[in-house]
């Protein structure tokens, strides 16, 4: 049962707050201003989403068939769309006046927080078959461990969320396959494309202190805690492909913390041009 | 319109038909819908593969255009909204592809004659999208055009061609909204993007009146078509029809029309307009448009470099099927 409030010393500031929003008035920051670290995940989350998709809608009207342009403008739409809440979110919890868009469209690369490997460029469609099925392996063990996040707002974007990634790792495991045991060339192409994007795989599962922070609140599960169940995932995947993941190889990183490869100036260019030379316009 | 100057086979007076193909029109003259596996001259199957085919091939080349907006779409919301509505393209090209498939052609074959150049798409997906604001013009003209004729052909008389027809009807009406929105919120910022929408007026004014088709005097294919119900109006009534429902729009917009001629004839009911220079909607036509080879470049990228995907993806079907087929045998 819910304490009741105590009569004689009135919450004055959430009642001033009540008070302002009722009237019009600007409202007062959210009750979580001052969570940095909360932010800083969010955004992770978000900008993986807005980038990824931002690389898959790349090919709309481009792929090798048209069941493909249509798959993958719907995958797309469902990362725009979980990139929405996500960044909605983390506006909401900065409580600093912006909103999605803001942070999308007006933050420099340094302030993205998105693994390197969805910046990466498409490459030919196995490139792009692969990078997504690598992730969503990731993204899909990330969301079910959000579920149950202590925060609601974050397990309410999960559930809603682990939905469409379930068929989007359906779908790429399923292509990832049938091209790994497919012709010799599609194959060769799978197998490079393995091999070129393995040293991108790692950065999902290294813990710093923001993911330390975030387990700790009980809001998201430890990276690295989620590496068995991608290695089971990728491993059974890869064999029916007959495909090898290499070994030993490199791991690169920096995304996470803002330093990128220098892909992502060049979507950002493009992604932000209208927001940028038409400054406090409305689309 | 999806489809111009598709060539239409043949037109026979009621003396020369034979007993099948008097049966046939009357069919069709009663209102029923022709079925698949149903008899059909072969003029009225061939004209129709044409039709279809070139609608479906409109659709596909169609994504480009707006296609080229979506990684610098404004806002989510503007990216998720064009992306819907360029899958909804795609879409419309998988059932065009379908009902032209019960007609006895394959996807490929159509696709094939496409990159060949041995067959059309709509001449209006050749200009360029130079602003977001093209958006909005695309959104607003060119699905309203194409609205204009694609409406009447839901009571078309080749039943696929019609259902594929009634579903994208309902697509499109909410596609012409979008685009109309973009322009509303355009019209309502600040001077740059008005003008921006006003100069994506200009450019796609006379393209989308061109979507018709050339003036019914010189459209040559029209009668047989009408008479089998495979096209509706003629192309002058639909041009009509357009500007009289255009011109309302873009003076709510606050734009105005690039026709200094344009101007309501109180006895016909309807504006007088200026009509489009011919010449240049033939050079689209012929492969001299701004964007053709760009266009029709895409397409045949796309395909050649997404041979290996397809040849991949039947070589595991083949070997999928080989291997249950020894695991049965070995069962038994």
């Amino acid at each position: 049962m819910p304490s009741l409030p105590d009569m004689t010393t009135p919450n004055l500031t959430a009642l001033a707050g009540q008070a302002l929003t009722e009237s019009g008035h600007v409202a007062v920051p959210a009750p979580d201003a001052g969570q940095p670290e909360f932010v800083e995940f969010l955004q992770r989350m978000g900008d993986n989403a807005l980038i990824l998709g931002h690389r898959v809608s790349e090919w709309c009207g481009h792929s090798p068939a048209l069941e493909e342009d249509i798959a993958l403008a719907n995958q797309a739409l469902d990362l725009i769309g979980q990139c929405q809440l996500w960044l909605g979110l983390a506006a909401e919890v900065e409580g600093k006046g912006r909103d999605a868009d803001a942070l999308a469209y007006l933050r420099d690369a340094g302030a993205f927080r998105n693994l390197l490997l969805v910046e990466l460029p498409n490459g030919d469609f196995g490139v792009t078959l692969m990078r997504q099925f690598l992730f969503d392996a990731f993204h899909i063990e990330m969301l079910r461990a959000l579920k149950t996040s202590s925060d609601s707002r974050v397990a309410d974007i999960a559930a809603k969320a682990e939905k469409e990634v379930a068929y989007h790792l359906e779908r790429s495991a399923d292509l990832v396959i049938r091209l790994g045991d497919g012709t010799d060339e599609s194959r060769a192409r799978m197998q490079a494309a393995l091999t070129k994007l393995w040293s991108y795989t790692g950065e999902m599962f290294v813990d710093d202190a923001v993911d330390q922070a975030m387990a700790d609140a009980g809001i998201a599960p430890l990276p690295s805690s989620l590496q068995p169940a991608w290695d089971k995932t990728v491993a059974a995947v890869l064999e029916e492909a007959t495909l090898t993941a290499p070994t030993g190889a490199w791991q690169h990183k920096g995304g996470k913390k803002g330093i990128h490869t220098e892909h992502l100036g060049y979507i950002l260019a493009e992604m932000q041009f209208l927001q940028r030379a038409y400054p406090g316009a409305r689309w | 319109m999806y489809a111009q100057m598709v060539k239409s086979e043949g037109s026979k007076s009621r003396e020369e038909m034979t007993p099948e193909e008097l049966a046939f029109q009357d069919r069709i003259d009663r209102g029923e819908k022709i079925e698949p596996k149903e008899w059909m001259p072969e003029g009225y199957r061939k004209t129709l593969i044409r039709q279809i085919g070139q609608h479906a091939h409109s659709e596909i080349v169609g994504q480009l255009p707006e296609g080229n907006w979506i990684t610098r779409a404004p806002t989510l919301e503007r990216k998720a909204i064009l992306l819907a509505k360029v899958q909804d393209e795609a879409g419309h090209g998988l059932y065009l592809y379908c009902a032209a498939e019960t007609l006895g052609v394959s996807r490929d074959e159509l696709l094939e004659k496409l990159h060949s150049g041995n067959m059309k798409y709509s001449s209006i997906f050749n200009y360029p999208t130079l602003t977001w604001a093209d958006m909005g013009a695309v959104g607003w003209l060119v699905d309203g055009a194409a609205i204009m004729n694609q409406v009447p052909l839901q009571r078309t008389s080749y039943g696929p061609y019609s259902r594929a027809m009634i579903r994208i009807c309902k697509e499109e009406s909410f596609h012409q909204r979008q685009g109309y929105d973009i322009m509303m919120k355009m019209c309502a910022g600040t001077p740059e993007q008005k003008a921006m929408a006003q100069d994506a007026l200009n450019r796609f004014w006379y393209p989308s009146l061109m979507m018709f088709g050339p003036s019914d005097k010189d459209s040559v294919h029209s009668a047989q078509s009408m008479a089998w119900k495979i096209k509706m109006n003629t192309n002058d009534e639909l041009r009509q029809k357009f500007v009289d429902q255009t011109v309302p729009q873009a003076e709510y917009l606050g734009l105005t029309i690039p026709d200094p001629d344009l101007k309501w004839n109180e006895e016909k009911g309807g504006y007088d307009f200026s009509e489009p220079d011919w010449s240049e909607f033939f050079a689209v036509i012929a492969g001299n448009g701004p964007c053709n080879a760009e266009r029709l470049g895409a397409r045949v990228k796309a395909w050649e470099d997404g041979a290996w995907f397809r040849d991949g993806l039947m070589a595991h079907a083949a070997k999928a099927e080989d291997r249950a087929r020894a695991a049965r045998l070995a069962a038994e």
